[in-house]
């Protein structure tokens, strides 16, 4: 797609689900796939009657976010009623926060390969969630489970600094490695815990004003979000260039066909009528809190990876990668903590572990292969004692089957076989066996060479060390 | 027994404490005036055998020396207050249907405290009105006079009160629904401070303005009731954390008083009984050895329209949660989730439900907000000003309770005019300052209200000052 000469004007709404053990106005626990409406008190419910009480959990989540971006936090906050009729939404109101949101202005830094940019955060508020509608479980009515109802959400308003979809995807990420370090949410975005809205325009290079926005709802993966973007930035272009006007509206992103289209118009967007929630007084930051949450921050991404380069010796484009999530870092440190060169803990981990992630589409946290199996798998190479391939079957065996590793070696018999009396005389018996590409390869057929490594290495099932049989190749060669 | 239920609460102890009687008796004498003066309507729930069983446990509990404070006492709630179990119709039909899951704090603590709930009263629809005439169970009798309206909201609770239905009863006052109703019916009725009593399963009128209270036969036997009901509850957000003081004692208390008069306000009252009524009051009091110091509230004359931009506003969102979904009244005839709520709320609310929803609809909609819900916060502050400035040089403010004695039931049909009944009433909930009616003459044979406001947390010496004027006077006498 070419621009034209279109600048993008992009702004992101993040709602993050913090992970606090009760909701943000109950006591209700928040667990994720129970069954429709066992985890809605009489409070989730809307009853007549009941009222809401903060969880402390919840501000302390924010403030922690708050301090991570280096935002202005609220002296005093105040959280407001949201009006509007849903049937997933019990009170008929959300309690959200409008003026004294608790979070301010701040900013995160992206990466853009080389180059790195400032995002501003115009604000971060806390609100409760609605619960979900389900449309179809019956035919003739819809259903309603109340678990969600009243979860805490963090929602994340950037100013609209973002001027690519590929700006956009690396903001979200950032936001994502943010919360995710913070523990603050478990960032989980399949299962709706990071949700994101995005407000779109574009315009002229040189227009001082900004072009009619629409706003992109519910894009909630990586994928999506660039997709959405790409399509809505050129669908905003080609109806500018036919000489239509852009009509500020609501659009929803369609995955499956990738595509954008109308939900609901300016004129048909809802009067929220907000007013300060009288069931709730306004909660006081004081200096000492805000100090306390900033001593107790955890290590920040950024502050890991400079960690990592110095002590580690780490390249920079390694540091990145064992960064990128809480998990993957905590698992390269806790191989670490078994004495194994870093450099092959973080090739082994962003290398083979992760293919074998991305193949069976699973996280780091769910992986079968603990931090122990890599530090042992490592040590045995680093001490010669299997073989580059045989320590790539143990990963894959231990990924499916799992055990020890010590027990898996012996048991496959992938004991590596260094002893050079043994190896040379299976590589003799191959020279004779291959008389002709033998002769080959001293004429100079140097490709040859990978031939006879690869017959010992079949012979011995692979525990042959290759760079022993190299080695002894080379002595015969210049016999 | 007859003679049973004319006793005062103190009395009632005393004769249970002592075995001159028993809770049987006395609940049964109780239970007996409730089916003779059935015509009343002062009821929307009797609980005849519940109660008669909890007369034998408390007898029991009696005579094995272990009575707690109100042991065996039979009370009534007004019907706005969640009752475990039982029906729960704030005056409606929205809620005519309605079983709560759980129970209000009024009642659980008034329960513990070991008074037996009788019935619950009946009142204007979600406290909305100020002669029982919006109410879905039809409108209550005055017993002093069954052509005139007994006041409203707490209408059901006053006349229970007044026609010896209970001993005392809980009440709610959003504008003036206590002391209004008590006014009319020639008993003591008390709204405590804003946040002394929790809200907790009292269903929601204007929240900000909402306050649990008391209605009995004097000044002693309210400041008992209140003690117990009183308390911080952590279930209420805006409940205050402030240590309940022992009203029963400090009823009695040596105290001395400096009374303020609002001379503007009283010069400008139209009726001459009510007029000379209050002057009378006030003389017996100064006689007595009150100081009395001339006061000015400036701001208190924008009190009504004040009240009715936030009470409204608040309102139509804590309204909006009866949508037909989850419970209460869902209308039958439904074709689209439109007419779900549509119908079901059409269906399920009165008229006066309707204006007020209207009202603060408005008020708070793009555009009106402003104009309407923020000035009426501005002036809601004044007014809280002029009385701080007020208590500064006074340690209670006089005025009447109403500008008139009870009207002829059906005889103000303009809602403006029905507003205007809680002129004097409005200004204590705008502050959220104790204040309390108690009778003080007569206007055509029917009870005028002398109204009492004291500063924040200080009810104690506003039913101090109550108490000695019923030593001095009989106005509150009746059998």
């Amino acid at each position: 797609m070419s621009l034209n000469n279109w600048q993008p004007v992009i702004g992101l709404e993040v709602h993050v689900q913090l992970a606090t053990k009760t909701k943000l106005f109950s006591s209700s626990p928040i667990a994720f796939g129970a069954e429709p409406n066992t985890q809605a008190s009489e409070i989730d419910l809307g009853l007549p009657g009941v009222l809401p009480v903060l969880n402390k959990e919840a501000i302390s989540h924010a403030l922690k976010f708050g301090c991570a971006i280096n935002a202005e936090i609220s002296e005093k906050i105040i959280f407001a009623r949201k009006n509007y009729f849903y049937p997933d939404l019990p009170k008929g109101y959300q309690i959200s926060q409008l003026d004294n949101p608790i979070v301010g202005k701040g900013s995160v830094e992206i990466k853009l390969g080389d180059k790195s940019k400032i995002i501003g955060v115009t604000r971060a508020h806390l609100e409760e969630d609605a619960g979900k509608s389900i449309h179809d479980l019956y035919s003739n009515n819809s259903a309603i489970d109340l678990n969600r109802a009243g979860t805490c959400l963090l929602e994340i308003v950037s100013e609209p600094d973002l001027s690519s979809a590929e700006e956009a995807v690396e903001y979200l990420k950032k936001i994502h490695s943010i919360v995710t370090f913070l523990g603050i949410s478990d960032g989980d975005m399949s299962q709706g815990s990071m949700r994101c809205d995005a407000n779109v325009s574009v315009k002229r290079p040189d227009d001082q004003e900004l072009g009619t926005r629409t706003e992109l709802k519910n894009i909630n993966s990586f994928k999506f979000v660039e997709k959405a973007i790409i399509f809505e930035i050129d669908r905003q272009i080609k109806e500018l260039e036919k000489g239509e006007e852009i009509i500020q509206e609501t659009r929803l992103y369609d995955s499956k066909k990738n595509l954008t289209r109308s939900m609901r118009s300016k004129e048909e967007a809802n009067d929220y009528r907000y007013f300060p929630e009288p069931d709730l007084i306004p909660i006081k930051i004081s200096k000492d809190q805000i100090n306390d949450v900033r001593k107790n921050l955890p290590e920040l991404p950024e502050i890991m990876k400079e960690r990592f380069m110095n002590s580690y010796d780490l390249s920079d484009d390694n540091a990145e990668l064992v960064t990128i999530n809480k998990e993957t870092a905590s698992f390269f440190e806790e191989v670490l903590s078994y004495e194994v060169s870093p450099k092959n803990a973080v090739n082994w981990i962003t290398g083979d572990l992760f293919a074998l992630l991305n193949k069976n589409d699973k996280n780091i946290s769910e992986s079968k292969v603990n931090p122990k199996h890599i530090a042992e798998i490592i040590q045995n190479i680093e001490g010669q004692k299997i073989s580059g391939p045989s320590a790539k079957k143990l990963l894959e065996i231990v990924w499916s089957e799992g055990g020890e590793i010590q027990e898996l070696i012996q048991k496959e018999g992938l004991e590596q076989i260094s002893n050079d009396d043994e190896i040379e005389k299976i590589l003799d018996e191959v020279i004779s066996e291959n008389q002709k590409q033998f002769e080959q390869l001293k004429s100079g057929k140097d490709r040859l060479q990978g031939f006879f490594v690869g017959q010992v290495m079949k012979k011995t099932s692979g525990s042959a060390s290759p760079q022993v049989v190299n080695i002894l190749l080379k002595k015969k060669l210049s016999k | 027994m007859s003679e049973l239920i004319n006793l005062s609460l103190t009395d009632q102890i005393l004769g249970l404490s002592d075995k001159s009687f028993s809770s049987k008796e006395i609940t049964g004498a109780y239970l007996n005036e409730i089916k003779k003066k059935k015509s009343l309507n002062c009821f929307i729930s009797v609980f005849e055998e519940e109660s008669e069983e909890k007369a034998l446990i408390a007898d029991k509990n009696i005579a094995k020396n272990k009575a707690r404070p109100l042991e065996g006492i039979p009370i009534a709630h007004k019907d706005i207050f969640c009752i475990k179990n039982k029906k729960t119709t704030c005056g409606s039909k929205m809620l005519s249907n309605f079983i709560s899951p759980y129970s209000s704090e009024v009642f659980s603590k008034l329960d513990t405290a070991g008074a037996i709930t009788i019935g619950k009263t009946n009142m204007d629809e979600f406290a909305m009105g100020s002669s029982n005439e919006t109410s879905f169970y039809g409108n209550v009798l005055n017993p002093i006079n069954e052509k005139l309206s007994p006041g409203g909201s707490s209408g059901g609770s006053a006349a229970a009160v007044r026609a010896n239905l209970c001993s005392f009863a809980t009440a709610t006052d959003t504008g003036g629904s206590i002391r209004q109703p008590a006014s009319f019916c020639g008993v003591t009725g008390i709204k405590p401070t804003y946040g002394r009593v929790s809200r907790w399963g009292m269903i929601a009128f204007a929240s900000s303005l909402d306050q649990a209270g008391i209605i009995a036969k004097n000044a002693k036997d309210a400041a008992i009731a209140l003690k117990y009901m009183s308390g911080f509850d952590q279930k209420d957000s805006t409940s205050l954390n402030e240590e309940v003081k022992d009203l029963q004692k400090e009823v009695d208390a040596d105290q001395e008083h400096i009374i303020g008069i609002p001379k503007e306000l009283i010069e400008k009252i139209k009726n001459d009984q009510v007029r000379d009524s209050f002057n009378n009051a006030i003389s017996i009091l100064e006689k007595d050895g009150a100081k009395i110091e001339e006061i000015n509230l400036p701001h208190i004359e924008y009190s009504l329209p004040a009240y009715y931009v936030i009470a409204p506003a608040e309102c139509s969102a804590n309204l909006a949660r009866y949508d037909g979904i989850r419970f209460g009244h869902r209308s039958e005839s439904v074709s689209s989730l439109e007419d779900l709520y549509v119908n079901s709320r059409t269906e399920g609310f009165g008229r006066e439900v309707k204006n007020r929803i209207f009202i603060g609809t408005f008020c708070l909609s793009a555009g009106y907000y402003d104009a309407f819900y923020n000035k009426a916060l501005k002036i809601r502050n004044l007014i809280k000003g002029d009385f701080d400035e007020a208590f500064k040089k006074v340690s209670s403010i006089a005025m009447p309770t109403c500008s008139n004695s009870s009207f002829e039931l059906g005889s103000i049909n303009d809602p403006v005019e029905m507003y205007e009944q809680d002129i004097y009433t409005i200004p204590a909930n705008l502050a959220g300052l104790p204040a309390l009616s108690i009778p003080s003459g007569t206007s055509d044979e029917m009870p005028i209200g002398l109204q009492l406001i004291g500063n924040y947390l200080e009810e104690g010496r506003i039913l101090n000052l109550a108490n000695k004027f019923q030593k001095l006077t009989n106005f509150h006498e009746f059998k």
